[in-house]
């Protein structure tokens, strides 16, 4: 729908136009939100640091943080190619967990047998260690792609479907009755109405699902594959390099940490008018 | 604001437009078993406006319900515009106790929501809408989202959208509550220009005695739980009716003193 702006831009008493923030105030802005973690983050390095400087620990077993940063930039390209491999790994298992886990939820809440059939399914499998079926899915499927992305899909999907049932389940009753007095079908009453409203718990879902795929493609790796970071960590863990176990287990960390933040920005995004976005417009509170 | 959604046959005059027939609802929970209503009988023509007051919990809002198709009654028939009610009914227009808006649409997006579901024309929905945001003085919060509308200006777009199709039955369930003394004269007043432009018939439930006598040709009168009409009350008002010199005559008077003697006498019952 394109806006009327004619008839908004009309002045009204007691409506002021705000001014928007300059590039300059948005910088501090964010700097103010993210000063603490950032000063946590620095103070685990610098203890880190002061154990290995201390001598606290043999080298061998805890490499310095200048040691680990040392063999990041000198095996960089290395340490690049297996962190994209995780990467596209652990995203496309998401993508696919993400689209099948809110069909099943879909289905699930809209046949109450088809609910019935499914949850034990869902339950118990993901009750199943991935750890442990991850080796039969090596033999099933290959050394390639397939193993790590399915572990990451079995993983990341369970999540999602319980976070959007209850979403669709969470609707005001009252909303789908007003749907009906306006004659809606259930596709409208669906992709207007249930659909938007369930948005907020499905995107909790997707945040937890998102770490928890970059876990599922790991495993995947550790079972069997020639490629990846669950690769890189095997082979230091076999030639007791630590500093490049270290750097993989930061990198592997901060995969996670980015695409956290990518859906938590696609939630900022897609969803403004939800309560937790909210704030903008407080002017005092305490 | 007179074409309709549909054709509503005003040649059919005085037929029954809403009609309930000893009707009975009986709500059953895990705890308990609550009769909501019992024994209720309504006869509504078209084009007429009947108000319905009785204490908190008595099944008003049961009762709009149950014309609108969203609630089955327990015995009894219902009966909208000739036809029975077999389900939700879409040639009404709804308000809701509580504003029932979505939180992620803008008021403006609100009203035209009425207007998308129904697949009406963008253009003629877009004036209509532009109109009633005029009319129930929201200009200047057309692109606000509803938390950051105060209860009465939510409660207004609720009416907006409820009125936005011209439907030829009005279902509204205390439209105006939130609102304060002024605003709500203000909309009373319009209401009853446009209950007046369009024959529509209206059913209004609402906690004010004023705001009943004064819109209304007959006021229905509750018992607390279960709830039973008490009484019909004629209002022997013209239907133009204006606000300040209404309130004054001695009819006005009348209905409000009988309404106020039978919740009286219902709450004294206890
Ligand atoms: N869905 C439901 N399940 C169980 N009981 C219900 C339900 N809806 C209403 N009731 C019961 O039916 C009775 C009538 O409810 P209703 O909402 O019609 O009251 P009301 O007259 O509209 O009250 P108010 O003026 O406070 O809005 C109440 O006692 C309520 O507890
Ligand atoms: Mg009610």
């Amino acid at each position: 729908m394109v806006s009327q702006s004619t008839t908004s831009s009309v002045p009204v008493a007691g409506v002021a136009e705000r001014d928007r923030p300059g590039a300059g105030e948005q910088v501090l802005d964010a700097v103010a939100r993210s000063w603490r973690p950032v000063v946590l983050l620095l103070a685990c390095l610098v203890l880190w640091w002061v154990i290995t400087a201390a001598e606290l620990v043999e080298a061998y077993l805890v490499p310095s943080p200048a040691k680990t940063l040392q063999v990041m930039s000198d095996k960089a390209g290395y340490i690049w190619h297996h962190t994209w491999i995780t990467t596209y790994e652990t995203l496309l298992g998401f993508v696919i967990a993400a689209i099948v886990g809110v069909l099943a939820a879909v289905l699930m809440v809209y046949s109450s047998s088809i609910e019935r059939t499914l949850y034990p399914v869902l339950l118990f499998a993901q009750v199943i260690p991935k750890v442990a079926i991850a080796p039969l899915l090596v033999v099933w499927l290959g050394f390639g792609l397939a193993p790590k992305v399915v572990v990451a899909v079995l993983i990341a999907f369970f999540p999602v479907v319980i976070s959007m049932v209850t979403g669709l389940k969470a609707v005001d009753p009252e909303m789908i009755q007003l749907s009906a007095t306006m004659g809606a079908g259930p596709l409208q009453t669906f992709s207007k109405i249930r659909f938007p409203a369930s948005l907020p718990h499905l995107f909790s879902g997707l945040k937890v699902a998102v770490t928890l795929a970059v876990t599922g493609a790991v495993v995947g790796e550790f079972v069997g594959a020639n490629e990846g970071l669950g690769y890189v960590i095997q082979q230091a863990n076999g030639n007791l390099d630590t500093p490049m176990l270290f750097a993989g287990l930061l990198v592997m960390s901060l995969i996670g940490v980015v695409l956290f933040v990518l859906v938590e920005f696609a939630e900022k995004l897609l969803l403004p008018w939800h309560a937790s976005r909210r704030g903008a417009a407080v002017t005092t509170t305490y | 604001m007179v074409e309709r959604s549909e054709g509503t046959g005003k040649e059919a005059g005085r037929g029954g437009s809403v009609r309930l027939e000893d009707v009975a609802v009986r709500f059953r929970t895990k705890k308990k078993d609550v009769t909501a209503l019992r024994d209720v009988s309504l006869d509504v023509a078209e084009g007429e406006f009947v108000a319905i007051v009785g204490p908190s919990g008595c099944g008003k809002s049961t009762l709009l319900k149950l014309v609108a198709g969203l609630l089955k009654p327990s015995s009894g028939s219902v009966r909208l515009r000739e036809e029975p009610v077999t389900g939700p009914r879409n040639d009404i227009g709804y308000v809701f106790q509580r504003a029932a808006l979505l939180e992620w649409r803008s008021a403006r997006r609100n009203i035209l929501l009425q207007a998308e579901m129904r697949r009406m024309p963008a253009d003629r929905s877009r004036r209509r809408t532009a109109d009633l945001i005029a009319m129930t003085g929201l200009a200047g919060f057309e692109d606000a989202y509803p938390h950051e509308l105060s209860g009465g200006m939510q409660q207004r777009v609720a009416l907006c959208r409820a009125l936005l199709h011209e439907p030829p039955v009005l279902l509204m369930d205390e439209p105006f509550g939130a609102l304060d003394a002024l605003t709500r004269e203000q909309l009373n007043i319009e209401l009853n220009r446009i209950w007046r432009e369009t024959r529509t018939t209206v059913l209004l439930v609402t906690h004010s005695i004023a705001e009943a006598a004064y819109l209304a040709n007959r006021i229905v009168v509750m018992t607390d739980r279960p709830g039973t009409i008490a009484e019909v009350i004629d209002v022997d008002l013209p239907d133009e009716r204006d606000y300040a010199t209404t309130m004054a005559r001695p009819e006005f008077a009348r209905a409000t003193g009988r309404i106020r003697d039978l919740l009286g006498a219902a709450s004294a019952a206890d």
